[in-house]
């Protein structure tokens, strides 16, 4: 495929080659470019924005979210969905800072622990019940919430993080950027590898390619279902655990509705939810993109907290739209 | 070959059970190593259920599975492939979204040191082993954005690239250019002479004929002959497959069709010019009178569907015309095909054709909503009356026009379609295997049926998997092969023994 090499290819025909292939970039890094475009608004457009620590500020409150949609975008790309992890991360969260009175291990183990089993049940009820994953993860969704209430006396009761390390971790700095930043950007390169270079990871791209071609093919199919329910878990209780790190104390009321923004995310990102297709680098602009927006819409000052939501939403839409349009327009150039 | 050899595969006495059916009745199937072994029979004969039992899907109610004459059970797909059996489904069963290269290492992937996929030595392999079956296309792009027959040609590659024993090939010539079938061939000639063992299932005759050693006859969940291919003429082959002993061919008696109707002659009421369709049919045509029954015959997978569905304006195609009545349908779909006055009885009518759910009354009364309405308001007494007449006139047994379609045998269901067919006003009635799964009482009366109603004018025409039924309902007969036709039976000729003839002889 060298283009530049083909100088007797008709110059309509290079023209349209050209075009398909800058519309398949964009496509497929659709998130990247609308993320580049709001970022050069933002520059422009605020004083305030451009700070090293407003950057800092979208990076560290990003956090919680890239992790909750790590897991999804596994989850998405089987063909799966997981509903409970808002649920999960605010457990975690509250689990955190009870734990955390015995020590950083203890505050990070804990959620972990109970978030990923609830991840094992509900992979385990998906993968052998065959039960739709929307119906379980919701069980699994209200069952999670139901547990963060009773330990909280349904809210009455508020855990402060102990000082020590966990309360550290959370406010430590690594060059200006706090560890958790650090945390997940290392855990998303560990989830690439994974996904693209090992047989879990392919395992993953086919069953939600085809289920049963997949099995045909013989792949594991239940066993690679229950491992992304149990990762989706684990990182939506690691999401809770940092999040209650950074703010000092396990907050029940935040995190309602987070696993609609992890999949919106995942989705802004190029992952299709029918499974199959999807990128991590997309799921990464995904959540940077939302997290741009609401900053930006912060910046501005102007704006209630309901119209924000309402900004974001129509934007979460755009991109969709424009995704579907530019991938319409790339079957015509192609086809 | 010594006697010490022990067959690669071999089942003893297999049965399977399924709810209403034997799909399999005590058959035994011995394949050896280096031989090119033929499954063969018309639809429904088991020869998926076989080939799922050989290869782990299914687990056989009775009967032994040996595997280098040592008993074994396969639990699942895997232990089959475990064993070196691979196989290559009709439907290529691969993944479309991913890149070739990862399709064709699925499970298997080359990793470097650390266990990770070797990404670059994969798509190089892969490059080399397609290049093998000419195929030369990008292996990092989507498997979906490769024709058919390279996506068969990668399924192949897949499934004969690890040290496999066995290959089972279902029907894999089916969407095959000609080019990539001779591929096919050589694969199949290398892979004999590496003493892999093949089972082919195909139902195009020439090429059994071309690269099978062996070869297995199933009708009807029983084995009806097994031995080698050079033994066994076309016309007994085909014989066999039917379940038509040649000797006992006769004329009269097997079915409630009456004799031929006097075709009312004059202008042809559907006329087919050159249909054609990619992979599908080729250069079809033939004409329908008023008041005649012509016939589709050929063994399954000659096209007889495909070219009902392409009359009926269901299947795209790349050329030819349809005319009905004299006026050529402009665009073919199903909708103007319905408007020109073409009523098509599916081959599944559970599928395609009925309401379940619903009464005989709204499933008849569904087709005729469009021809009742009156500015969208329509007539329930009209509905009524036309819903009594057909009851009556079709003989259709039921509590009442409410009672649910669901609850009627498959004699009745059958009827209530017929219903819906004819209240549209068709001037031509395209039937899909129109007594199939009805029993045999029942069958006589919708024989009957098909003659009353092409006495009474209309065009019929009539595809049957049931040689009988095929040539004592139609006034002519057209033999389909390969998608193309293969010949016509007219007066005397349409007989089963013609037909089998027909279908048995080579176009060359």
């Amino acid at each position: 495929m060298t283009l530049v090499a083909e100088p007797k290819l008709e110059k309509a025909e290079a023209a349209s080659l050209r075009t398909e292939r800058i519309v398949e970039l964009v496509q497929r890094q659709g998130a990247l470019a609308v993320l580049a475009i709001v970022l050069v608004v933002g520059l422009v457009a605020y004083d305030d924005f451009r700070s090293f620590d407003n950057a800092g500020t979208i990076l560290v409150s990003a956090a919680p979210a890239a992790l909750i949609a790590l897991g999804m975008t596994f989850v998405i790309i089987t063909g799966g969905i997981d509903l409970s992890v808002g649920s999960l991360y605010v457990l975690g969260g509250v689990l955190a800072a009870w734990a955390s009175q015995y020590g950083i291990a203890a505050a990070f183990a804990v959620p972990l622990a109970v978030c990923g089993l609830f991840g094992l049940v509900q992979g385990l009820v998906i993968a052998y019940a065959r039960l739709a994953p929307f119906i379980v993860t919701l069980a699994g969704l209200l069952g999670a919430r139901g547990l963060m209430l009773a330990l909280s006396d349904e809210g009455g009761t508020t855990y402060l993080v102990d000082p020590g390390a966990f309360k550290d971790f959370g406010k430590g700095e690594l060059l200006g950027v706090k560890y958790a930043v650090y945390l997940v950007a290392v855990l998303f390169v560990v989830g690439m590898v994974t996904l693209y270079r090992t047989r879990f990871g392919q395992s993953v791209y086919a069953i939600g390619g085809s289920e049963d071609a997949a099995r045909l093919m013989g792949v594991r199919i239940r066993g690679t279902q229950i491992r992304v329910y149990v990762l989706s878990g684990l990182l939506a209780g690691l999401a809770g655990s940092i999040n209650a790190a950074r703010l000092g104390s396990g907050v029940t009321v935040l995190g309602t509705g987070m696993e609609l923004d992890a999949i919106a995310a995942v989705v802004v990102g190029g992952t299709l939810l029918t499974g199959g297709a999807g990128t991590l680098g997309g799921t990464i602009a995904g959540v940077l993109l939302l997290q741009v927006i609401q900053n930006l819409i912060n910046q501005d000052g102007g704006v209630s907290s309901a119209w924000q939501t309402v900004i974001s939403g129509t934007f979460i839409a755009l991109v969709v739209v424009a995704q579907t349009y530019l991938a319409k327009l790339r079957r015509v150039a192609s086809g | 070959m010594s006697a010490s050899d022990a067959p690669l595969l071999e089942v003893v006495g297999v049965s399977k059970q399924f709810p209403g059916v034997r799909a399999l009745d005590d058959v035994s199937f011995t394949l050896r190593a280096g031989e090119v072994h033929a499954l063969v029979g018309e639809n429904g004969a088991g020869k998926s259920t076989l080939i799922k039992v050989l290869t782990g899907v299914y687990q056989p109610d009775g009967g032994d599975l040996r595997h280098l004459g040592k008993p074994v059970t396969f639990n699942g797909p895997l232990d089959a492939q475990a064993a070196g059996i691979s196989t290559i489904y009709q439907e290529v069963n691969l993944v479309p979204l991913m890149s070739v290269a990862r399709n064709l290492f699925l499970g298997r992937e080359p990793r470097n040191r650390f266990g990770l996929v070797d990404v670059a030595r994969m798509n190089r392999e892969a490059a080399e082993i397609l290049a093998g079956y000419g195929i030369t296309s990008d292996v990092r792009r989507p498997l979906g954005l490769m024709a058919l027959g390279a996506q068969q040609m990668v399924a192949l590659a897949r499934a004969v690239m690890v040290d496999a024993r066995v290959v089972v090939m279902d029907e894999p010539t089916s969407s095959l250019e000609p080019r990539e079938v001779e591929t096919l061939f050589g694969v199949i000639q290398r892979l004999h002479e590496r003493g892999v063992g093949i089972i082919y299932v195909s139902h195009r005759l020439d090429e059994l004929y071309r690269i099978c050693d062996a070869v297995t006859i199933l009708r009807d969940g029983k084995l009806v002959h097994t031995g080698l291919i050079k033994d066994l003429d076309r016309l007994q082959l085909v014989s066999h497959m039917l379940g038509r002993p040649m000797s006992d061919v006769r004329k009269a008696g097997f079915t409630s069709f009456g004799g031929e109707h006097s075709a009312a002659g004059g202008k042809p009421v559907l006329r087919c010019a050159d249909l054609n369709s990619r992979h599908k049919l080729t250069g079809i045509s033939f004409e329908v009178l008023p008041g005649e029954v012509v016939g589709l015959g050929g063994l399954l997978g000659a096209g007889r569907s495909e070219t009902i569905k392409a009359v009926a304006g269901a299947l795209p195609l790349d050329s030819g015309t349809v005319e009905v009545d004299g006026t050529t349908l402009r665009r073919p779909n199903p909708v103007a095909a319905l408007k020109a006055g073409i009523a098509v009885q599916p081959e599944d009518r559970k599928a395609e054709g009925l309401a379940l759910g619903l009464s005989i009354r709204e499933n008849i009364a569904l087709a005729v909503l469009p021809r009742l309405s009156t500015a969208g308001v329509v007539s329930e007494r009209k509905i009524d009356k036309i819903v009594e007449t057909f009851i009556s006139r079709l003989r259709i047994k039921a509590s009442g026009p409410h009672q649910r379609v669901g609850d009627l045998s498959g004699g009745n269901q059958q009827k209530v379609l017929l219903a819906r067919l004819l209240a549209t006003g068709p001037k031509v009635l395209l039937l899909d295997e129109p007594t199939r799964g009805i029993d045999v009482g029942a069958k006589a009366e919708v024989q009957a049926l098909i003659d009353e109603l092409a006495a009474e004018g209309l065009g019929v025409v009539l595809v049957s998997s049931d040689a009988e039924e095929l040539v004592e309902g139609s006034d002519r007969v057209v033999v389909l092969r390969d998608g193309a036709v293969a010949g016509e039976l007219r007066g005397d000729e349409v007989t089963t023994e013609h037909l089998m003839n027909v279908i048995a002889t080579a176009a060359s």
